[in-house]
């Protein structure tokens, strides 16, 4: 079970957390403006990387805050777990 | 004689408390602290086994865990047989009952034994080359003849009527093995002050010291300095004896299974079997040792062949000679020190035979002296005897010694398997011949065995300054060269358990398996429950030699978890019947309720009388709530607080309509779509307020909806002032439906004009003085209200209507009225793919943006050709179709089709074509495979059922293009033959929505309420050290605002908002807890009920949202010494008291159900747990308590 370091509450067994996917994925401001190219690649196209990913998690069951984490894929370790609105660490 | 074998003295049994065991129905006795291995062989009992594939005799190999030929049988009663069990490990008790696996009728006479005569056909790979023809054998010739044949024990069929539990534990150091690396790290670690767990998988701490009696420690026999240093470590160090460290998992999560009863002969009924610990660690110590390596040469496997290492043990710390004639084969000095020890117990050592060409150490000499022959660059060439050894004879040809005994010394191999699972970086250590671990191991597991140097490593990987200690004497565990391929032979076993020889990996070479992990696959070395502990890196060095390769280069398999089998029951744990997953009721227990499961709830399906059958009682419901009035519990639908400025902008956001124009008292029924546009949820969108809306979710969607718009709140709409509190458990729901509705509720609720409800409204008012939302909604299609009253009083409302002749109704007639307006239920019409058009919701489409609006305006979700819902009315008015079933244009049977046909239309299904699983059997005709080229399925039924209003069958469809094709004919294929149908608009009653309107109600007096039936609280079992409680009400208030408003709120209601995470403020009676950045909980006693009130007041024109929600949960109080512990039976987090001091509170998971733990006093906690959780939630904890009751009150 990994252990996740919710910017909030500190580390907390993976059980309270649920996964959500690729971060920084921006939802077009206008949907309307967007074709249908470009909104079906927003809708399913993520990458999908061997090694650092960075990905959103929520601490559903604790603050309830989504946040950003930092994760090799390969070693399964989170490098960095930061706040939405934050910019990756490089 | 009893015990022939034991010598007179020495040993760590207890001499004074024989024990009587059975072996294969034999009765033997041995002593407190034998092992079963070591009493039978005591009673010269060699052979204990037949091997897995060849059915040859097998004996006791080992004296640990690693034993992978005297596996057996222990059986304590109906569901309590354990198969495959090492007899190395098993603690002999009183009435122990053992058998042997894998023969008969006798492990003496074993017809299975015949195999080996076939031995030659059954090599390598002989799965894949014997069974291939015909295909249709695989499955039922096949495969049940190998697994009969092969195989191992049996198990038990009955349920496991033993108790299992988990722990939670985090410490600073784990330390896996308590050798005496183990030990002097656990002294190391405990020094600092730190945490520290040290497991063993033995029933003693010690490891190969305990036998060692004649090496002392510091002045100490070996023996005698474990007692001493368990002594020192009592206080300060958790000793886990009996408990393997089995996975390392993520995050320095280890996985360790502490067996608790299995060694007793009477266990406490209050005593977990075993408990699977889930220990988070800072720092892992590995001390996990190291395993003696057989020699392969023919006949290794003979009864008699063991261990150098092991007879020394048995002779050391079980007083058990394991012959009485010696041969001894060894690469390494080690076994000389074996030699010259049982030649001290009497036991004539025939010689030993070194593959080494000129061994030359002091211990040899030391045995020459003895005259014990030694045969220097010799190794064995066979060994005779059935049952037991009782020759060898030398490869030279010539030599044959006679024996009873064969003791193997191939060098050690450090026990790297859990370093490899975490998956560390292993080295290659090319003078051993073996990998170690490249950090974090210590002692032998890290190729260490001068045990002064294990000594001082352990202290410093403990975290303490080195320290020395002085020994004196050699143990036996030595470092030894690597290790020697062996020639192909057929009866040179490398692999015991799986039965794999040297020929057998030759084999695999020579056929192009080169890779170690295809050799390991093709031959199945290594992969036996006992994973290769002997057998690995012979198998490698044997690879390495036939491929003209180094044994680096050939490289490690890796290890899985577990590092030996665990029990499913200690994986199960606790989580088994009523805690298998949490069982919600809704607040109102509905007498005569027929039950049934919705999600994880209980609902009532419907309420038949005496002698009534459950169609008749649900047509007569659903006659009564279209000509008279009904009730139905609707309480688990989900519910959602929307308050803030934004409110509606965001509403307008997440779902299909427009909320801006929605004035408050007025509803709007919604529809909720993921970004793709399909789907997801369906309720109604009541406005309280400007600023405050009340949304309904399905049952089943409540915590999706929440958390998908939590997810568009905090991470997209993000500058919107609006917040989300769930209150599914603060309200109870009552339908209430019919014509009759208005009369029967007006004179409860005296302060809301019924009549003057519009369809579609909203209105708070009261009941009996509690404050209830009354909706003017209707899922029946009859005018009707939703009472949404506190949980609490749900009953009371209940139980006053129906005395009022109001009659209950269940889900199945609720499912029917709905239907007969066309309602959808999403999961039910809809799958996924469906868009609001397609099921005839385009009109709910509005407001400039929401989330899945785009993907409406895609090609395909604009098609014309796209499954709509209409209705269907067969032909014959008795039909009822069934749910799920296709539905065709043309004439045609269906089976096939049924199940293989692609939904989008137009696809046409293969003509002849059939899946493999149809080639092995199915008893379909060939008429029916034909028909399934020819049909289109063009939709399928989603809900179909008689109705007792229309006096028919009727249904609702998804059929493509099905909106044009209302009054045409379709065919509904069964295998009885297709049944045709009309199709209709989805609207079967009431077309116009007369129904709905209701008269004016004349204004009743006001009526009470039955008065409350006294609560009966759940009762915790008496006494103990864990005290279980559940608190009386208190009000509860969610509170989420900015700083400022927080501040202000604070001043109002006389507690300050702590902004610390986690951390809870209390003032005077009263607490304000932090559950999140804006969220808080505050706790007040239930007089307090106008402290909503006064925190709304005091935000004034802040944006916050304050929401009672009092009777949403029930407090639990657990307390006492070990209530810590019990909370983590269930609980991950680290609940230490430093680590979560007095006064932190969290949501956290207990269990399977979200509750928020406060620590009130470091031996006290308050659990807040939602309504519906609290008897799961207070199932788990008396479940962890159990232990910690008295025996007697239990
Ligand atoms: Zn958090």
């Amino acid at each position: 079970m990994l252990l996740i370091p919710c910017p909030w509450c500190g580390p907390r067994p993976e059980s309270e957390f649920r996964y959500g996917g690729q971060a920084h994925v921006v939802r077009p401001p206008d949907p309307s403006a967007v074709d249908d190219a470009a909104w079906g690649a927003y809708l399913y196209l993520r990458d999908n990387p061997k090694g650092r990913h960075a990905e959103r998690w929520r601490h559903l069951h604790g603050c309830g805050r989504f946040f950003n984490c930092v994760r090799d894929t390969v070693s399964d370790r989170i490098v960095a777990s930061y706040k939405p609105g934050e910019a990756p660490p490089s | 004689m009893t015990q022939p074998f034991r010598i007179p003295a020495g040993g760590r049994i207890d001499r004074d408390r024989p024990v009587r065991f059975t072996f294969d129905g034999a009765a033997f006795q041995g002593f407190a602290g034998d092992t079963l291995a070591s009493a039978l062989l005591a009673n010269d009992v060699h052979l204990v086994g037949r091997s897995f594939k060849y059915h040859r005799p097998r004996g006791i190999l080992s004296a640990g865990s690693e034993e992978p030929n005297a596996l057996v049988t222990v059986d304590r009663g109906a569901g309590r047989v354990t198969p495959n069990l090492r007899a190395t490990q098993i603690e002999l008790y009183e009435g122990l009952t053992a058998r042997s696996q894998n023969r008969f009728p006798s492990l003496r006479f074993d017809l299975g034994a015949l195999a080996e005569v076939a031995a030659p056909l059954l090599s390598a790979g002989f799965y894949y080359k014997s069974f291939m023809w015909p295909r249709s054998f695989w499955k039922r010739v096949y495969e049940p003849a190998i697994r009969r044949s092969a195989g191992l024990g049996r198990a038990p069929v009955e349920a496991d009527p033993d108790r299992y539990l988990h722990q939670y534990v985090h410490c600073d150091v784990l330390i896996v093995g308590g050798g005496a690396a183990g030990l002097a790290a656990a002294l190391g670690a405990s020094a600092t002050g730190a945490r520290v767990i040290l497991c063993d998988e033995q029933a003693e701490l010690g490891g190969s010291l305990l036998s060692e009696p004649d090496v002392t420690i510091d002045g100490w026999p070996a023996p005698d300095w474990v007692r001493e240093v368990l002594v020192t470590l009592g206080g300060s160090v958790t000793l886990l004896p009996r408990t393997t460290a089995f996975g390392w998992y993520p995050g320095n999560m280890i996985g360790l299974v502490e067996r608790v009863t299995d060694h007793l002969a009477e266990p406490a009924a209050k005593l977990p079997r075993e408990r699977l610990w889930q220990v988070r660690a800072g720092r892992v110590v590995l001390a996990a040792g190291a395993i003696e390596r057989p020699l392969v040469f023919p006949g290794n496997d003979r009864p008699g062949v063991m261990l150098a290492g092991a007879a020394r043990t048995y002779l050391h710390r079980y007083g058990v000679k394991v012959g009485r004639r010696a041969v001894i084969a060894t690469a390494d000095d080690s076994a000389y020190r074996v030699a010259a020890d049982l030649y001290a117990a009497g036991v004539a050592i025939a010689g030993v035979v070194d593959q080494r060409a000129a061994p030359d150490s002091e211990a040899i000499e030391a045995v020459r002296a003895l005259g014990i022959p030694i045969h220097a660059g010799m190794t064995i060439g066979s060994t005779e005897g059935r049952s037991r050894v009782h020759s060898v004879k030398l490869a030279n040809g010539t030599d044959i010694i006679p024996c009873d005994t064969v003791l193997m010394s191939g060098g050690w191999t450090p026990s790297v398997h859990l370093f490899s699972q975490s998956r560390g970086q292993l080295v290659f250590d090319a003078a051993s011949g073996t990998y170690l671990p490249s950090e974090g191991a210590i002692g032998a597991c890290a190729g260490v065995f001068d045990l002064a140097t294990c000594l001082r490593d352990g202290t410093a990987a403990g975290g303490s300054e080195p320290r020395s200690f002085a020994v004196a004497g050699v143990p036996v565990m030595a470092s030894a060269g690597p290790p020697v391929a062996a020639a192909p032979n057929r009866r040179a076993f490398v692999d015991f358990q799986n039965d794999v020889t040297a020929k057998d990996l030759a084999t695999a070479t020579t056929e192009g398996f080169v890779s170690i992990e295809h050799v390991k696959r093709y031959t199945t070395t290594g992969m036996a429950t006992d994973q290769g502990k002997t057998s690995n890196l012979n198998a490698l060095t044997d690879v390495a030699a036939l491929t003209r390769q180094g044994v680096e280069a050939v490289g490690l398999t890796t290890f899985r978890p577990p590092y030996t089998p665990v029990t499913f029951g200690a994986f199960a744990g606790p989580f088994r019947g009523k805690l298998f997953a949490p069982v919600r009721l809704p607040p109102i227990v509905a007498a005569g309720a027929v039950l049934e499961d919705v999600g994880s709830w209980k609902r009532a399906r419907c309420f038949p009388r005496d002698g009534e059958t459950i169609d008749a009682a649900v047509a007569r419901e659903c006659l009564a709530v279209r000509n008279d009035v009904g009730m139905l519990d609707a309480s688990t639908l989900g519910k959602i607080e929307v308050a803030g400025p934004d409110a509606a902008s965001f509403l307008s956001r997440i779902y299909t309509g427009d909320f801006a124009s929605l004035a408050p008292g007025r509803c709007r029924y919604a529809v909720l779509l993921g970004e793709d546009g399909f789907i997801r949820d369906d309720g109604i969108v009541a406005r309280l307020a400007v600023d405050r809306f009340h949304v309904t979710t399905t049952t089943g969607g409540a915590a999706f909806v929440l958390h998908h718009m939590e997810d568009y709140l905090q991470t997209e709409f993000t500058g919107l002032r609006v917040w989300l509190t769930s209150v599914t458990e603060q309200w109870a729901v009552i339908a209430v439906q019919g014509p009759r509705a208005p009369e029967v509720l007006a004179p409860f609720i005296p302060d809301i004009d019924l009549g003057a409800m519009p369809h579609m409204s909203v209105r708070e008012g009261h009941i009996d003085n509690s404050a209830i939302r009354l909706f003017r909604v209707s899922f029946t299609g009859e005018a009707g209200f939703e009472v949404n009253l506190p949980s609490v009083q749900a009953q009371r409302m209940w139980d006053t209507l129906r005395e009022r002749d109001v009659t209950p109704y269940g889900t199945d007639a609720m499912h029917i009225l709905r239907a007969e307006k066309g309602y959808l239920i999403v999961g039910q019409e809809t799958d996924g793919t469906v868009t609001p058009d397609d099921v005839g919701l385009g009109w709910t489409i509005g407001g400039p943006d929401f989330v899945g609006k785009r993907s409406l305006s895609l090609p395909d979700l604009k098609r014309t050709d796209r499954k709509q819902l209409v209705g269907l009315l067969p032909a014959n008015p008795a039909v009822v179709l069934e749910e799920g079933a296709q539905v065709t244009a043309s004439s045609t049977s269906s089976l096939g089709l049924a199940r293989r046909s692609p939904q989008t239309p137009g696809f046409a299904a293969i003509p002849g074509a059939s899946s493999e699983d149809d080639a092995g059997g199915n008893a379909r005709s060939h008429e029916e495979k034909e028909v399934v080229g020819r049909a289109f399925a063009i939709g399928h039924v989603t809900s179909s059922y008689r109705s007792p209003t229309l006096g028919r069958g009727f249904a609702l469809a998804l059929v493509a293009g099905g909106r044009a094709q209302i009054g045409s004919k379709l065919l509904v294929p069964m295998p009885g033959g297709s049944i045709e149908v009309t199709v209709t608009e989805p609207l079967f009653h009431d077309k116009t929505g007369e129904r709905l309107r209701v008269r004016p109600v004349p204004r009743p007096a006001a009526e009470p309420l039955l008065p409350a039936e006294v609560q009966s609280a759940p009762v915790a079992r008496p006494s103990g050290s864990v005290r279980l409680a559940a608190l009386a009400p208190t009000t509860r208030l969610s509170v989420r605002a900015g700083s400022s408003a927080a501040t202000a709120i604070g001043l109002a209601i006389g507690v300050l908002l702590p902004t610390v995470p986690c951390r809870s403020v209390i003032s005077r009676d009263r607490a304000a807890l932090w559950l999140g950045p804006d969220e808080w909980l505050i706790v007040a006693p239930e007089t307090a009920s106008d402290l909503a009130v006064q925190a709304r007041k005091a935000v004034g024109d802040h944006p916050a949202s304050i929401v009672d929600v009092s009777h949403g949960s029930q407090t639990l109080e657990i307390t006492g010494h070990r209530a810590a512990w019990c909370v983590n039976a269930f609980c991950a987090l680290d609940l230490d008291v430093r680590a979560f001091p007095v006064g932190m509170c969290t949501r956290t998971l207990l269990g399977k159900a979200e509750v928020v733990l406060w620590r009130i006093a470091a031996e006290v906690f308050h659990l807040h747990v939602p309504r519906s959780f609290v008897p799961y939630v207070w199932a788990c904890l008396e479940e962890a308590r159990l232990e910690f009751t008295d025996a007697e009150v239990v």
